[in-house]
């Protein structure tokens, strides 16, 4: 893209990083087809064309050099050196109109109302599935459908107070949403995170930007989970509970909980005494009443779901059905991540609020349906298949991307099991531009927005993570298989709060 | 406070308090030799009587000289309290309770455990007095750190009882191995080297100038006395139990619960302590130093295992 003040001939200004940079047919976040920069990302394109071109991968290498030393890293575990790496970050934020936000945040609202409506009723009435929108063969085979949660109330008949809904957008820059994540969705420490080392590096394109804060997140969270606690208890304790150091997500529960000033802890150090929750302190036992928990529902409680889990606390679920403590998201909630019922959210909405949906599904073809299988088995080099219980970017085709072999295992697959394959048309990620190899280039992105649900109103954390596939022409975005991270740049409506530089 | 958390911070403090340990003997030696007219006394050997982990090196290494000494109790990962494992367990338990430490804390021993990782994965050390110069700077970087960010809280008060545990242990193994080595050499007292092999005593415990400044000249009984009842000296046996007695006598206070409080490490750090007041440096010289500090280091592990009962695993007790 030119420099307007190299095209007024005024400055003959020294080449930059976005000089050469092509959208190459995308659709990009910070750079419109003819390579002027949208307006929300006015500021932060001119502070690049100013930057000497080395800069930038010099603040990078600084951005990487303190995420590793506050030890936000993973580890490699099959190593006594204690190897550890940051989970990749690039230094050039997504930047998100406020116009735009406002779409995305209505739409998420309504996704959450729709879904809180359906987990209530998918484990009492079942009224969804005796007016046979959901079919009831898609439950009954669903391996996170949990019987044991059938009659669950919880408080306030919340059931999913955080999600993370993965959005992304096509190459028209429309926004679809690509998943639902209501059982433990991770990466908010990430929002966070990367927006402390942001501020401190481009302080001054970040204040011309009109970004909004983020850093109120856990302030909203505390809020939001002290509300849950049962109705009787004045002063109530609230802890996170986590599998403990060795999960991929531990430094999130213990930086959440650090921001709360609560109490982390593991299964062990919980235990149940006539239906009451207690911890192990130096002092004794401490009553808890709420559990923001980390551990995957089927090993919540040995007594009720798996019996070798040895992250859970025996006689949980006892103590939840007694109504004497609250578990933030309730047990059961994982059904709605499963890929053939996220088909059916449209539906849903429609069903239990009587609206249309504001943010778009992916087109789904779901393979149970004798019509869609046929047509999936028919376009698989076309498609992306997923199968309906995996997550983290496995259990995948790309089929654009794919060889003849793998069709072919993924069409005896489907045959074989239909329930448990979904598949979308492959669509064109938006893009972000992105260090590659100390210059910029476009790369694929996604949107995962937060949301808390109180007992009165949902919220959504003006962010989210954006992740970034940093292989060249990769679609896949998830950190386990080469994918990173970049600050969100939400920018603020006149009258809306602002976030310090 | 969780009982896993209170352990992991206990661990924490004691392990780093190791691993500065070992830098601050090494250092010494490391600069002991370079004073000292050849051959006049190894002083690699005692380095690892210290640890009383004597097999280990045996097996491992063999003989004992300035590189594999340094080796084996710098950066050898399969010795668990080698400096360099001493440190990779800190941060792990850190890790572990990473939200009840102030972040400052928790960088700065992620910054510590790196600084010695990087050392140990170069094929030598450039220079030994250098490199351990730093980890000593790093390692009262983390006490200040720690002390400067950390309220006083149940927290503060683990780490501080897990140091002091520690330090008091060192200490007195330091003075055993080194009083046991240096003393039957009777040819040397007197002498320059005999001076130099105190001061570099002294210097372990970085006590070289209070001691000057209260005594001025070397004199083994009140090099002793310092070392066991030096109460206003930071690394003295006295100083670290009254330290520890008065942190267990917080935690304590500062303890929730529905457990009535009674605590045996309370009441084995006041006896310690009264013990300690109770002796004199020529009733200790006169009935055997060697037992005597064999018995402090006794009642240190009395300590740690009340500890254990007390508050990190009370439950399967009751």
């Amino acid at each position: 893209m030119s420099d307007p003040t190299q095209a007024q001939g005024q400055t003959q200004a020294p080449p930059t990083l976005l000089d050469h940079y092509q959208t190459e047919g995308f659709f990009d976040e910070l750079i419109d087809s003819s390579g002027v920069p949208h307006p929300e990302a006015r500021a932060l394109v001119d502070l690049i064309q100013r930057l000497p071109s080395d800069e930038l991968l010099r603040r990078q290498r600084s951005i990487e050099r303190s995420l590793y030393q506050m030890g936000i890293t993973f580890t490699v575990y099959s190593d006594t050196a204690g190897t550890e790496k940051i989970f990749p970050f690039d230094i050039v934020p997504r930047i998100v109109s406020s116009v735009l936000w406002q779409h995305i945040e209505a739409g998420l609202k309504q996704r959450i109302r729709a879904l809180n409506h359906f987990l209530s009723d998918v484990y009492s009435e079942q009224a969804i599935l005796k007016e046979g929108i959901v079919p009831r063969e898609l439950i009954d085979t669903c391996k996170a459908f949990l019987p044991q949660c059938m009659g669950l109330k919880p408080f306030h008949n919340v059931w999913c107070h955080i999600t993370g809904t993965d959005l992304i957008r096509d190459n028209s820059g429309a926004v679809y949403v690509l998943e639902d994540n209501l059982r433990c969705p991770s990466g908010v420490s990430y929002v966070l995170q990367n927006r402390h080392v942001m501020k401190r590096n481009f302080p001054q394109a970040f204040r011309a930007s009109y970004v909004r804060p983020v850093n109120d997140y856990t302030t909203h969270l505390y809020e939001m989970l002290k509300e849950m606690a049962p109705p009787h208890v004045d002063d109530p304790t609230v802890v996170v509970l986590t599998p403990g150091v060795y999960n991929s997500a531990y430094y999130e529960h213990s930086f959440l909980a650090q921001q709360m000033g609560v109490e982390l802890v593991e299964g062990r150090d919980l235990v149940v005494d006539e239906d009451q929750v207690y911890m192990l302190t130096t002092g004794g036992r401490q009553r808890v009443d709420v559990i923001y928990r980390r551990v995957d529902d089927t090993f919540l409680d040995p007594e009720v779901f798996r019996r070798d889990s040895m992250l859970g606390v025996k006689g949980l679920m006892r103590a939840y059905r007694a109504g004497n403590v609250a578990l933030a998201n309730a047990p059961g909630t994982g059904i709605a991540d499963d890929k053939v019922i996220y088909a059916f959210v449209p539906e849903m909405i429609r069903y239990y609020l009587d609206e249309e949906q504001i943010l778009a599904n992916v087109p789904t073809y779901v393979c149970l349906r004798d019509d869609d299988r046929r047509y999936v088995l028919e376009h698989l080099d076309e498609l992306v298949v997923k199968a309906a219980g995996e997550s983290g970017g496995y259990g995948i085709l790309i089929g654009p991307h794919s060889t003849k072999a793998e069709r072919d295992e993924y069409a005896n697959k489907i045959q074989e099991d239909p329930r448990n394959f979904v598949a979308q048309p492959t669509l064109q990620l938006s893009r972000v531009p992105t260090m590659a190899d100390g210059c910029l280039e476009g790369r694929h992105v996604d949107l995962r927005p937060y949301i808390l649900c109180g007992p009165d109103d949902v919220w959504v954390l003006p962010g989210g993570l954006t992740r970034v596939a940093l292989r060249k022409g990769s679609l896949v975005v998830n950190s386990s298989q080469g994918g990173g991270s970049k600050d969100t740049w939400v920018v603020a409506e006149p009258g809306q709060k602002v976030a310090d530089a | 406070m969780l009982s896993r958390v209170a352990e992991s911070i206990y661990w924490m403090s004691r392990q780093v308090e190791r691993a500065e340990n070992l830098a601050r003997f090494l250092e010494v030696t490391h600069n002991l030799i370079l004073d000292q007219p050849e051959n006049v006394i190894d002083p690699w050997e005692p380095l690892v009587q210290v640890t009383a982990d004597n097999e280990y090196f045996d097996e491992h290494y063999g003989d004992a000289n300035a590189e594999t000494v340094t080796q084996f109790l710098a950066f050898d990962r399969g010795y668990e309290n080698s400096m360099l494992s001493s440190l990779r367990l800190a941060r792990e338990n850190a890790r572990g309770v990473r939200e009840s430490l102030s972040s400052e804390s928790f960088e700065q021993l992620n910054e510590f455990y790196h600084f010695v990782r990087a050392a140990a994965e170069r094929p030598t050390i450039e220079s030994p007095n250098e490199f351990f110069d730093s980890v000593r700077r790093l390692a009262i970087h983390w006490t200040g750190v720690l002390d400067s960010t950390m309220p006083r809280d149940i927290a503060w008060h683990f780490a501080n009882t897990g140091r002091l545990v520690e330090r008091a242990d060192k200490t007195s193994r330091v003075l055993d191995v080194k009083y046991f080595n240096l003393l039957p050499r009777v040819e040397d007292i007197g002498t320059a080297v005999d001076d130099l092999q105190w001061t570099a005593l002294l210097l372990a415990i970085s006590a070289s100038e209070a001691y000057r400044r209260q005594h001025h000249l070397i004199e083994i009984h009140k090099v002793v006395e310092f070392f066991l009842f030096n109460a206003p000296f930071p690394r003295s046996i006295l100083f670290c139990i009254e330290g520890a007695d008065q942190s267990i006598g917080r935690i304590e206070e500062l303890s929730d619960g529905d457990r009535d409080a009674a605590g045996t490490a309370k009441q084995l750090t006041e006896s310690l302590m009264q013990r300690l007041h109770d002796t004199s440096v020529e009733e200790v010289l006169a009935s055997g130093m060697h037992q005597f500090i064999d018995s402090i280091q006794v009642e240190l592990n009395r300590i740690g295992e009340a500890m254990n009962q007390d508050y990190f695993h009370w439950v399967s007790h009751q």
